[in-house]
C-alpha cells in the first residue's frame, strides 16, 4: 500500500497551491514533524478500514450463499425462510444494525463482543441480505440444462452446486460482488461510532485535537477515492483475468 | 488394458433382445400432468434389456416427458415406473438403480462450459460412483476413442463443433457405465452436416448391444436401429409395432398423417 501513502500527498499539494489564505496545510505538511505525525495518525487507520471491510465481505458471501440457497428451492417453506431473512435485513439500516449488535447484542446473548467483530458482525449481515439477492440471481442465471446434465450423472445436490452451478454462477456475479466490496469499504466508517479506530475515526479524533476539519476530511476523501480506485481496478483485472480463461 | 477397467460389458449383461418375460423398465398407467395439461396419458410400456426403442411424435405428444420421466427429470403423478424391479419413488433404493443404470443424452448437449472434455468425463464417475481419478482418466479415454474423438480430451466444449460435443455427451453418459441409455432428441441441435456422426455412434452403441430409448424425428435411422416403434399423440401410446409393420402399415390415422407429413421431405 506505498502509492496510497503518496498519490494524496502529491494531490495535497496540488491543492495548496491555488489555495488561499484559509486552508491551513500545516497540520498535514509532510516535511514538518507535526506534520508527518499526524499524516501517519491518520494513515494508521487504513489497516482497520481494510480489515474491517475484508473480513465482513468473506463472511458476508458465506453467509448470502446460505441464505440464497434455501431461496431457491422448490417447496415453500425454505423460500419463505429466505424472504423474511432479505425484507428484515434489508430494512434495517447499517448504522441502526452497528449500534445494536454492539450495545444490544451482548446483553441478549450473555456475551462480550469487541468493537473489531461487533463491527464485522453488522457490516456481515447488512451485506448479506445483498449477496444472496446477488448469489440469487447468478445462480438463476445458469441454464437448467446443466441442472439435468448434473442429474442425468447422478451428482447429489452438493456436488452439483460445487462442481457445475456454482463455479458457471460465480463467474457471473464477480462483476455485482466487486462492488459490494467498494460498497463495504464505504459502510466501514460508519463503524467509527463505536469507537473502531479506522480511517473516519482517526480523522474525527485529529480534528477533536487540531482543529482544522478542512484539511483533514479532506485527506480523509482522498484516502477512500485511491483505496477505492485500487480495489475497483484489481476487481476488474480479476473480471478480465476470468473472462479470458473461458470465451463464451 | 481394457480387462483392467471396471467397464461392464453390455453384451454380457443380454446382448439380445430380451423377451424372456422380465421387462427390465416397466411403466404401468403412468400419468403426468404440467398444471392443466395432461402430458402422458395412461403410458404403460415394457423394456426388456437390450431391446431398443424409437419414440416418435408430433411435438407436445410427450415423448420427452416420458423419457423425462424415466430417469426421474419429471416425476410422474400417477402409475408406477420401476427399473430393475425397484420402484421409482425419490428414495435412496430409486436413486442407485437410477445412478447405476440409466444414462442421458440431452438435445442441446448440456455439456459443463467451465470443465475440460476429460473433467466432463470424469466427474461422475469420480463424485457419483466413487472412482479413482486414474480409473476414471481411463474409462473417460475408451469412451471417447468410442465417440471417435480421443484427441479433444484437453479441450473445452467450446472448442469443438456441435457434432463433437454432442458425442462428448454421449460418453459422459457412457462413463456412468450405465445398462439403458436414454437419448431425447439427440441430432434436433445439430447442423444438417453433423447428424450422420452422431447417428453412426448411436447406431454402433446400438450394435453392441446396449439398452437404448431414443426420441428422433431422423426415422432412416429409426428404421435401422429400433426393436419397436413407439407413436405418441396428446400424452398416448397410439401405436407400437416393428419397424417394418410401422412404415409399411400403420394402423391409426394420426400415425399415417404424422410418417406421411415426416417422411415427405
Amino acid at each position: 500500500m506505498r502509492f496510497a501513502y503518496l498519490l494524496p500527498l502529491l494531490a495535497l499539494f496540488g491543492l495548496s497551491g491555488c489555495s488561499s489564505g484559509s486552508w491551513g496545510w500545516y497540520v498535514v505538511n509532510p516535511t514538518t514533524p507535526s506534520g508527518q505525525r499526524n499524516l501517519m495518525f491518520l494513515l494508521d487507520g487504513l489497516y482497520y478500514t481494510l480489515a474491517l471491510s475484508v473480513t465482513a465481505i468473506l463472511i458476508s458471501v458465506i453467509l448470502g450463499l446460505l441464505v440464497a440457497l434455501p431461496g431457491l428451492a422448490t417447496q415453500r417453506p425454505p423460500r419463505i425462510i429466505n424472504r423474511v431473512y432479505v425484507e428484515v435485513v434489508r430494512a434495517v439500516p447499517i448504522l441502526v444494525l452497528i449500534l445494536w449488535v454492539y450495545y444490544g447484542l451482548p446483553q441478549v446473548a450473555d456475551i462480550s463482543i469487541s468493537v473489531f467483530w461487533a463491527g464485522v458482525l453488522a457490516l456481515a449481515i447488512s451485506d448479506s441480505a445483498f449477496q444472496a439477492e446477488i448469489f440469487r440471481a447468478g445462480i438463476q442465471s445458469v441454464d437448467r440444462g446443466q441442472h439435468e446434465a448434473a442429474h442425468s450423472i447422478s451428482l447429489g445436490y452438493v456436488d452439483k452446486m460445487r462442481f457445475v452451478i456454482l463455479p458457471q454462477a460465480i463467474k457471473r456475479i464477480l462483476p455485482a460482488l466487486g462492488n459490494q466490496l467498494v460498497y463495504m469499504l464505504k459502510m466501514s466508517s460508519l463503524v467509527s461510532v463505536i469507537g473502531m479506530e479506522e480511517l473516519t475515526r482517526r480523522a474525527n479524533e485529529l480534528v477533536v485535537t487540531e482543529y482544522r476539519p478542512l484539511e483533514i476530511y479532506t485527506v480523509l476523501v482522498i484516502e477512500y477515492l485511491v483505496l477505492i480506485l485500487l480495489v475497483s481496478a484489481a476487481v476488474r483485472w480479476l473480471e478480465r483475468r476470468m473472462g479470458a480463461s473461458d470465451q463464451r | 488394458m481394457r480387462d483392467s477397467l471396471p467397464v461392464r460389458s453390455p453384451t454380457a449383461t443380454g446382448g439380445k433382445s430380451a423377451v424372456d418375460g422380465s421387462a427390465f423398465i416397466s411403466l404401468r398407467s403412468v400419468d403426468k400432468f404440467f398444471g392443466d395439461f395432461q402430458a402422458l396419458d395412461d403410458v404403460s410400456l415394457d423394456i426388456g434389456l437390450g431391446q431398443k426403442i424409437v419414440v416418435c411424435g408430433p411435438s407436445g405428444s410427450g415423448k420427452s416427458t416420458l423419457i423425462r420421466c424415466i430417469n426421474r427429470l419429471e416425476t410422474h403423478d400417477r402409475g408406477e415406473i420401476a427399473i430393475d424391479g425397484v420402484k421409482l419413488d425419490g428414495g435412496a433404493a430409486a436413486r442407485a438403480v437410477l445412478r447405476n443404470n440409466v444414462g442421458m443424452v440431452f438435445q442441446q448437449f448440456n455439456l459443463f462450459p467451465h470443465l475440460s472434455i476429460l473433467d466432463n468425463l470424469t466427474l461422475g464417475p469420480v463424485r457419483a460412483r466413487g472412482l479413482e481419478l486414474a480409473a476414471a482418466r481411463e474409462l473417460a479415454e475408451y469412451y471417447l476413442a468410442r465417440v471417435k474423438i480421443p484427441e479433444q480430451i484437453d479441450k473445452y466444449p467450446h472448442q469443438l463443433s456441435g457434432g463433437q460435443q454432442q458425442r462428448v455427451a454421449i460418453a459422459r453418459a457412457l462413463c456412468m457405465e450405465p445398462r439403458i441409455m436414454l437419448f431425447d432428441e439427440p441430432t434436433s441441435a445439430l447442423d444438417p452436416e453433423m447428424i450422420a456422426e452422431v447417428l453412426e455412434v448411436i447406431e454402433e452403441l446400438a450394435g453392441s448391444g446396449m439398452t437404448m430409448i431414443v426420441v428422433t424425428h431422423e426415422m432412416g435411422f429409426a428404421g435401422h436401429v429400433a426393436d419397436q416403434m413407439v407413436f405418441m399423440d396428446h400424452g398416448k401410446i397410439v401405436e407400437m409395432a416393428p419397424p417394418d409393420t410401422f412404415f409399411s402399415t400403420p394402423e391409426s390415422e394420426r400415425c399415417r398423417t404424422f410418417l406421411q407429413q415426416i417422411l415427405r421431405h
